[in-house]
C-alpha cells in the first residue's frame, strides 16, 4: 500500500507539490481569505436600526458616512501619524542596538542581548500596558523622575500611545535589522576602511544601503501592529484610533465596522507597495 | 527575472480582481432573512433537558451557586461571559444559547430582533417576592408582555476625592456646567459608552426644562443636539473616560482624576484601598439633586432555546433569596429579591446598596435602548446607531 502510494508520486513533481501544498493553501484560501472576503462584503450591507440585524442589500451608505463625517478623517489621520512616528522611533532606537549585537558584541553578550530583547515578549501584553499606565500616572514614576528638572509626565493621551507602542513593538524592529546586519560580511566594512573611508562614510555608503531592506521589513511590523491596535489607546488615551471605532461598531453595526476595517487594509497595501519599491522583499 | 516578476504581478492583480468580483456578487445577491418566530409561552415547566447554555455579565454565573443548581435540577450549566451589551446581542444572534442576563440597553433590541421569547412569570414562584418597582418596567415588559425575570440593579453614582473636592458637591454641575467643571479641568472621570449621552440628557431635564425632556433615553433632534453640545463642552475638562472598572479604580487611586461618575463597585473597592473617596450622602438621598442613570438586569429566554425547562428552573433559582443574596454580594449590586436582604453575609449590605429604599430608585433612570419610536407616534427620536455615531464624534 505504502509502496503503491510512493509509486504514484514517483516522477511526478507537480503531483508531489500539489499533495504537499493542498492542505495549507486550502486553509489559507478558505479559512483566511474567505473569512476576510465575507467581512468585507458586509461593508456594502446595512443594518436595521431597531433590531441590529443585517440587511443584505447593496448600499454605499457606510462609505458615504465614512467620507462625509470629519471625525473619521481625524481618527484615520491620527492613527497613521502615530504609526509612522512609532516606526521612526523604533528604527532610530533599534539600529544601534542591532548593530552592536551583530558586529561588536561577544558571543556571550550577543546571547544575553537576544534574550533581553525577547524576554518582554514572554509576558502578557495587558500587563505591560497597565505597567505603563502606572508609570504615566499623574503621581507615577515618570512624574517623580522628571519633576526635579522641571518637566512632567505627558499624562494619558496620544503622546502616551506613541510611547507605549514604541516600547511594545521595539523587538519586532530589532530582530529583522539584526538579521540583516549579520548578513553583511565584515570584509566589506574592512575594505571600505582600507580604501580610506571615514567611518561615517562607511556607514552611509556601505552599511545603510545593505541593511535598509531589513529596516523596511521591520517597519512593516511596527506600522501594521500600531495601525490595528485598540487596547493600548483605550487604556492610556482618550483619543480614538481606527481600531477603537471598529470595536465600538462591531456588535451593533457590523457593516459600518467592516467599511472601517477596509481603511487600514488599503493603507497597509499602499505601505507594502512602497516597501516593495524600497526593496524590502528582495532578500527574504 | 523581469518576465517572472511581471507574471507574478499579473497573477496578484487577477486574485485581487477575483476577490472584488466575488465580494460584489455576494453583496448584491444576499437576501434579507425575515423569520418571524411566534412561539407560545410555556404553560408548565417540564423535566429539565440536562443542560443549559447561558450568556452573562462576569460574576453572575459562578460555581458557588451553579453547582447546587446542577445537583438540584440536573441541568448542567455552561456559561459564556460577555463584556458589553452589544456583545450579548451579537452572541444571542448565534441562536446557541438558552438565556441571557440582559441590561436595559439590550432588552428592546433582543425583543425587536425576535431573539427572545415572552416569559410566563407564573411559572417562576420566586417572582412573587421580587421588588415591585422592578416588575413591568419598560426595559423588561413590552406591549404588556413580560420578557424576563429581574436579577439586580445599581445606580451610576457621583464620586469624588474628599481631599481635593470641597465642599461636597450636591449636583452633577461639577461635571456638566462648564463654569463649575472648569475647576476640575483634566481631573474629571466620565463613562466611555454611548449610553453616557443619557447622563447629559438627565442633567438638561433638570436644568433646562424648556427642552421638554421626559426620559433621558427618548430624545428628539433638538434635545439630542443639546445633550451632544453639553458633552462636547465637557470633553475639554475630562481627564479620562473609563469603561473597565479597573481602569477607573487605578485612575482615582493614582490621583489622575478626582471626580466622576461611577458604580457602587468601584466606590467600595476604593474605600477598601483606603483612598479618600466620597459619594452623595444620605441627607441628599444618596444621589445628586438631578437623580442619576443606572442599570437593571433581566434574565431573558432565548427564542431558539434548546433547554427552555432548564432556563425556567434557572430564572427561578437565580432569584431564590439565598442565591440572589450571594450573587448580589459577589457582584456588588442591589438584589432583585426582597427576601434576599435577610440572607446576605454582610448584614448591612442591603442598606449600603439601597436595595429596600424605593425613594432612592425613583430617582434612578435605568439604561434603556434608544429607539426611533419613542411612544409619541412619530418616529422622530434618535436611535441607538445615532447614539453610537454621536459618541464617536464627541470623543473625536
Amino acid at each position: 500500500m505504502g509502496h503503491r502510494l510512493a509509486d504514484l508520486f514517483h516522477g511526478r513533481p507537480r503531483l508531489q507539490v500539489a499533495g504537499l501544498l493542498a492542505g495549507p493553501v486550502g486553509w489559507l484560501v478558505i479559512g483566511y481569505l474567505g473569512s476576510l472576503a465575507l467581512l468585507l462584503v458586509a461593508a456594502f450591507w446595512s443594518v436595521d436600526p431597531l433590531s441590529g440585524l443585517t440587511i443584505k442589500s447593496f448600499t454605499l451608505e457606510n462609505f458615504e458616512s465614512l467620507v462625509n463625517e470629519p471625525v473619521y478623517r481625524t481618527i484615520v489621520w491620527r492613527t497613521i501619524k502615530v504609526a509612522l512616528l512609532v516606526t521612526l522611533t523604533d528604527a532610530i532606537i533599534a539600529f544601534p542596538i542591532a548593530f552592536y549585537m551583530a558586529k561588536l558584541a561577544s558571543r556571550r553578550g550577543k546571547a544575553l542581548l537576544v534574550i533581553g530583547i525577547l524576554l518582554p515578549l514572554w509576558s502578557s501584553y495587558l500587563v505591560k500596558v497597565y505597567a505603563w499606565r502606572t508609570l504615566l500616572s499623574a503621581n507615577g514614576a515618570i512624574h517623580w523622575a522628571l519633576s526635579p528638572i522641571g518637566l512632567d509626565t505627558p499624562g494619558y493621551g496620544t503622546t502616551a500611545v506613541w510611547l507605549v507602542m514604541s516600547y511594545l513593538w521595539l523587538p519586532y524592529m530589532i530582530l529583522p535589522i539584526y538579521a540583516g546586519l549579520e548578513r553583511i560580511p565584515n570584509s566589506l566594512i574592512s575594505a571600505s576602511e582600507d580604501l580610506g573611508a571615514h567611518p561615517f562614510t562607511t556607514f552611509r555608503r556601505v552599511i545603510l544601503p545593505l541593511s535598509f531592506p531589513a529596516v523596511v521589513a521591520g517597519s512593516i511590523f511596527t506600522f501594521a501592529l500600531t495601525l490595528g491596535d485598540y487596547i493600548t489607546p483605550r487604556l492610556v488615551s482618550n483619543d480614538q484610533f481606527i481600531g477603537n471605532v471598529i470595536f465600538a461598531n462591531i456588535a451593533n453595526n457590523q457593516p459600518f465596522a467592516a467599511a472601517l476595517a477596509l481603511v487600514p487594509i488599503v493603507v497597509m497595501i499602499a505601505y507594502l507597495l512602497v516597501a516593495r519599491k524600497l526593496g524590502a522583499f528582495e532578500h527574504v | 527575472m523581469r518576465r517572472r516578476d511581471a507574471n507574478s504581478a499579473r497573477t496578484a492583480w487577477l486574485v485581487v480582481a477575483g476577490l472584488v468580483v466575488f465580494m460584489l456578487v455576494l453583496a448584491g445577491c444576499g437576501s434579507s432573512s425575515s423569520d418571524s418566530s411566534s412561539s407560545e409561552e410555556l404553560q408548565k415547566v417540564g423535566k429539565g433537558e440536562g443542560s443549559l447554555n447561558l450568556i452573562s455579565w462576569a460574576g453572575y454565573v459562578e460555581p458557588e451557586w451553579t453547582k447546587p443548581f446542577e445537583a438540584k435540577t440536573g441541568c448542567k450549566v455552561s456559561d459564556k461571559e460577555a463584556g458589553t451589551s452589544d456583545e450579548m446581542v451579537e452572541l444571542m444572534k448565534t441562536g446557541q444559547y438558552d438565556g441571557v442576563s440582559a441590561s436595559g440597553n439590550a432588552t428592546a433590541r433582543l425583543v425587536a430582533a425576535n431573539l427572545v421569547d415572552p416569559v410566563n412569570v407564573d411559572l417562576v414562584p420566586n417572582y412573587k417576592t421580587v421588588f415591585s418597582d422592578l416588575k413591568d418596567q419598560p426595559y423588561n415588559t413590552f406591549d404588556g408582555v413580560n420578557y424576563g425575570i429581574p436579577h439586580g440593579r445599581g445606580a451610576n453614582l457621583l464620586m469624588w476625592n474628599s481631599d481635593d473636592v470641597k465642599p461636597a458637591p450636591d449636583s452633577w454641575d461639577v461635571m456638566f456646567d462648564p463654569k463649575v467643571a472648569a475647576k476640575y479641568k483634566g481631573k474629571i472621570s466620565a463613562y466611555d459608552e454611548s449610553s453616557y449621552i443619557a447622563d447629559a440628557a438627565l442633567y438638561l431635564k433638570f436644568h433646562q426644562p424648556d427642552l421638554g425632556i421626559e426620559s433621558p433615553y427618548e430624545l428628539n433632534e433638538e434635545q439630542f443636539q443639546a445633550a451632544i453640545k453639553l458633552l462636547e463642552e465637557q470633553r475639554a475638562n475630562v481627564g479620562e473616560y473609563w469603561s473597565e472598572a479597573a481602569k477607573q479604580i487605578s485612575a482615582f487611586a493614582g490621583g489622575d482624576v478626582t471626580i466622576g461618575t461611577t458604580w457602587q463597585y468601584q466606590y467600595f473597592a476604593l474605600k477598601g484601598e483606603g483612598v479618600p473617596v466620597a459619594a452623595s450622602p444620605a441627607s441628599q438621598g444618596f444621589l445628586p439633586k438631578e437623580g442619576a442613570t443606572g442599570w437593571s438586569d433581566t434574565w431573558m429566554l432565548s427564542s431558539s432555546a434548546k433547554h427552555p425547562n432548564c432556563m425556567y428552573e434557572w430564572m427561578n433559582w437565580i432569584i431564590e433569596p439565598k442565591v440572589n443574596a450571594e450573587v448580589a454580594e459577589y457582584f456588588g449590586e442591589a438584589p432583585a429579591q426582597e427576601l434576599a436582604c435577610e440572607e446576605t453575609a454582610n448584614k448591612n449590605f442591603c442598606a449600603e446598596y439601597h436595595a429596600e429604599n424605593p425613594g432612592f430608585w425613583k430617582r434612578v433612570y435605568y439604561w434603556e435602548t434608544p429607539l426611533a419610536d419613542c411612544g409619541n407616534g412619530e418616529e422622530d427620536c434618535k436611535d441607538y446607531n445615532d447614539w453610537v455615531k454621536a459618541w464617536t464624534a464627541i470623543k473625536g
